[in-house]
């Protein structure tokens, strides 16, 4: 209670600080409108059709990238994770690929995708895996062999011990990846809809808002309901990892 | 008496990058079905390779091993292992009770896992904790739980790997009474591998004392105690005294020649040796920590 006491207050100071400063001379009011005004907007959005749908085309968006990404770099993680052989075969491609960032591929894509949903669902999706393809590695990486000689013993076989050894106990390393895949997959759809626009979302709403009326009041409130969909999936995804994994903070972080 | 587990001429090297290092030399020896064996020797003289080949883990470079006349070859079906470290062998996310039924879950539908996994629980007196996690109970509770969940795969054979080496003394006590009270119960024949004297004579009804590296048999001892022991009469009592002489005369212990501590040292040498040439065989190398860690981050 204390803690989301204090939360609030924060959030509160920051709104105040927010309006002074969109009050006071120092930016022109159109630039920078205070949250008051803000929220009007935001309030009148909130009941407006075109942009929930906008909403729901963004968050929609997000979460076949997120289970794409899911269902690609598990197993791919889980393969590289355990075939050195194949992970030293595959370094240097994946060194190659990773520091590319997935704005940079948008013109790529729209040629070959076209302006669709699919283009920055794919982008997404190029964005999201490596978080959770490299968490899972090195899960598999810290995964004791203890765990595993005592799976073996009792006459375990290969592929069993990975999917009910080593699966299990990279699990709370997976999650972690996940997470961090879903906010840079909202950050990645949200900048494809703003840059390339033609799939809807929020981001497309506020590239129109600003370039077609310069409302900037309506920019900012569609900035903040992208803001809140972040924040929401962040903390429903750390609730869901502190209910199913919750035994790896106590054994002291081992997996 | 019936051989359950013969091991004859049983040597083991390990190959490294600086050459090759025996951690077993030529081991011959038979544990009877229902017999309880302890293995002494002296730390670092190959007691884990032993069982690593004995349970199928690592296969030996030469000789054999045949559990009831079958030649071990990989894990066999009905042989069961406890670990020292039963914080790192119990699974973290299973409860209790899963914990116990995991091995069982090949085999055996799902009700009579439970039934299994319950009486062996109550084998060890932990009815009440099966829905608990293994990291919500003391050490020596949860080293009950590995022996339950070995018991629960009703082995021809357990192989315990210095089982009570990471409990306290009190505890210890009452996990080597356990022990004795079960195998009595379940007429499980039981290897057990330790370093502490007179742990191996409290336990066994008979002694092998390993020499130094490359381990072989130096004597088989017959332990002449009754079968019923007690933590305090049998430990005082002349045989046992006698007994725990014997074996630690046969380990060299106490001696402080010069002789001995050096051997002693290059024993110690060499098993780091092998302990590095065993994990660079067991595990798979690479990606360090660091790295993966900079990666998944970024």
């Amino acid at each position: 209670m204390r803690a989301l006491t204090r939360g609030l207050l924060g959030v509160a100071g920051f709104l105040v600080v927010w309006e002074l400063f969109g009050r006071s001379a120092l930016v022109p009011a159109e630039y920078l409108p205070p949250p008051s005004v803000v929220a009007v907007e935001l309030l009148k959005l909130l009941v407006d059709e075109a942009f929930l749908r906008d909403v729901i085309a963004t968050v929609l968006a997000l979460l076949i990238a997120v289970g794409l990404s899911v269902g690609i770099a598990v197993p791919l993680g889980l393969v590289l994770g355990s075939v050195a052989s194949v992970r030293h075969a595959t370094r240097a491609v994946v060194e190659f690929l990773r520091p590319i960032p997935s704005v940079a591929l948008i013109p790529l894509a729209m040629v070959l995708l076209g302006i669709g949903p699919e283009t920055k669902i794919t982008l997404a999706v190029y964005a999201a895996i490596w978080p959770i393809l490299f968490n899972t590695i090195y899960a598999l990486d810290e995964l004791d062999p203890l765990l595993v000689e005592t799976a073996r013993a009792f006459g375990t076989g290969r592929l069993r011990v990975l999917v009910s050894v080593a699966l299990p106990s990279a699990l709370p390393f997976v999650l972690t990846g996940i997470r961090l895949a879903a906010t840079t997959s909202l950050v990645v759809v949200v900048s494809v809809e703003l840059l390339a626009g033609g799939s809807g979302g929020i981001g497309q709403f506020i590239g129109d808002a600003r370039s077609g009326a310069g409302r900037m009041d309506i920019v900012l409130a569609g900035t903040v309901v992208a803001g809140v969909i972040g924040y929401l999936l962040n903390e429903g995804l750390e609730r869901a990892q502190r209910r199913w994994v919750g035994w790896s903070s106590v054994t002291g972080g081992r997996s | 008496m019936t051989a359950m587990l013969e091991v004859a001429d049983l040597g083991h090297t390990y190959q490294a990058k600086d050459g090759a290092h025996t951690a077993i030399a030529d081991l011959s020896f038979t544990v009877g079905t229902g017999e309880l064996v302890c293995v002494v020797g002296p730390s670092g003289c190959g007691k884990s390779t032993l069982l690593r080949t004995i349970s199928g883990l690592i296969r030996p470079t030469r000789g054999e091993i045949s559990l009831h006349g079958n030649e071990v070859r990989g894990v066999p079906d009905d042989l069961a292992v406890v670990f020292q470290d039963y914080s790192r062998s119990l699974f973290p996310w299973l409860t209790v009770q899963k914990n116990v039924e995991f091995p069982l879950r090949r085999s055996l539908g799902r009700a009579e896992r439970r039934a299994r996994a319950a009486e062996a629980l109550e084998w060890v007196g932990l009815s009440d904790a099966d829905r608990k996690y293994p990291w919500q109970l003391s050490g020596g509770m949860q080293q009950r739980v590995a022996i339950a969940r070995a018991l629960a795969y009703r082995p021809a054979l357990l192989l315990m790997d210095e089982p009570f080496a990471s409990v306290d003394a009190q505890t210890r006590f009452e996990l080597e009474d356990l022990l004795l009270k079960v195998r009595t119960e379940q007429d499980t024949t039981v290897l057990v591998v330790t370093h502490d004297i007179d742990e191996s004579v409290y336990l066994g009804d008979r002694i092998l004392v390993l020499s130094t590296s490359p381990a072989s048999v130096v004597a088989d001892l017959k332990v002449d105690l009754p079968a019923q022991r007690d933590q305090i009469t049998t430990r005082e009592s002349e045989a046992f005294v006698a007994l725990r002489a014997e074996v630690a005369r046969l380990l060299n212990v106490g001696k402080t020649s010069e002789e001995v501590k050096a051997r002693r040292k290059a024993n110690e040498q060499q098993a780091a040796k092998w302990a590095e040439a065993e994990r660079a065989e067991t595990e798979r190398a690479e990606v360090s920590r660091d790295e993966a860690e900079e990666r998944a981050t970024t």
